[in-house]
């Protein structure tokens, strides 16, 4: 099964639309509750980066037999050194993301945690994909 | 702990799923950062969550990690957009006039766990 959903910048308060209405879906599917958390919380971070850091973009999402995988893709401005973006703490995000509860660079070394395999794409200038697997099984 | 005694312990408005103060909760987690929150994966799904942080995100991590219940110290009012995405995803919201760090020692004394695997 395959659901795709528009991620927009506009506003802080719709981020997180789409990691919502995965989620709900999920659920419904019938995905252990424990395993869909997991998704959630990786989806969710993914989603608020791309509102944060990029300008919103496109989520691809697949729930196959043995794995969810969840696809992130912007047209933002990249991240220059995955491996330092990777690191607990490491944060670009402003003092005004920061009061809105985000941007203690956790973000990345938490979708980590959560996923089984995460892979990170980034060209500077293009654009940025992040790929969140989560095995079922 | 019941909502119900969290509700009573706290001193704590209602402002969203009222009729769900019969859910049991065991442990709770306290932070103004939402990232700090998403991280605390040890919070299982009989958990509160407290904050002085107020906005529409609040409700979603506590969306996103299954959280019972969002409880705003400092006697902060939630909006009717926060009350109304809360209310949609049945999660309790309550407010309460003790600041983070007494709210969270009179849950803690009160039975709730931290960490609950430490
Ligand atoms: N989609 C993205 N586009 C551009 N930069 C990003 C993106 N996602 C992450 N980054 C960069 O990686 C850093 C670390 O991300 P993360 O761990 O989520 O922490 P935070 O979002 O709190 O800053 C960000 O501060 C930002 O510089
Ligand atoms: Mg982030």
């Amino acid at each position: 099964m395959n659901f795709s959903y528009q991620v927009t910048k506009e506003d802080f308060s719709s981020a997180g639309d789409a990691s919502s209405n995965f989620k709900r879906t999920l659920k419904k599917i019938g995905i252990p509750s424990n395993i869909i958390r997991k998704i959630a919380i990786a989806m969710y971070e993914a989603e608020i980066n791309m509102v944060i850091h990029a300008d919103g973009g496109v989520i691809e999402a697949e729930v196959l037999p043995e794995q969810v995988v969840v696809r992130l893709i912007d047209k933002g401005p990249g991240i220059e050194d995955i491996d330092l973006a990777m690191k607990e703490g490491f944060s670009t995000a402003t003092d005004e993301i920061r009061n809105l509860g985000f941007g203690a660079g956790m973000g990345l070394p938490n979708m980590k945690r959560n996923s089984d395999f995460l892979k990170v794409n980034s060209v500077v200038g293009e654009g940025t994909t992040v790929e969140i697997i989560v095995n079922l099984v | 702990m019941l909502l119900s005694d969290v509700a009573k312990v706290l001193d704590a408005n209602v402002f969203a799923c009222g009729d769900k103060l019969y859910r049991e909760v065991v442990s709770a987690c306290g932070s103004d950062l939402m990232s700090d929150v998403l991280a605390f994966s040890d919070c299982k799904e009989k958990a509160v969550l407290l904050t002085g942080l107020l906005n529409q995100q609040v409700i979603r991590t506590a969306e996103m990690m299954d959280f019972k219940a969002v409880i705003f110290v400092r006697g902060k009012t939630p909006t009717e957009e926060i009350r109304e995405m809360a209310n949609e995803r049945e999660i309790v919201v309550f407010n309460t006039e003790h600041s983070l760090f007494s709210a969270c020692g009179l849950l803690y004394s009160n039975g709730l766990k931290g960490d609950i695997h430490k």
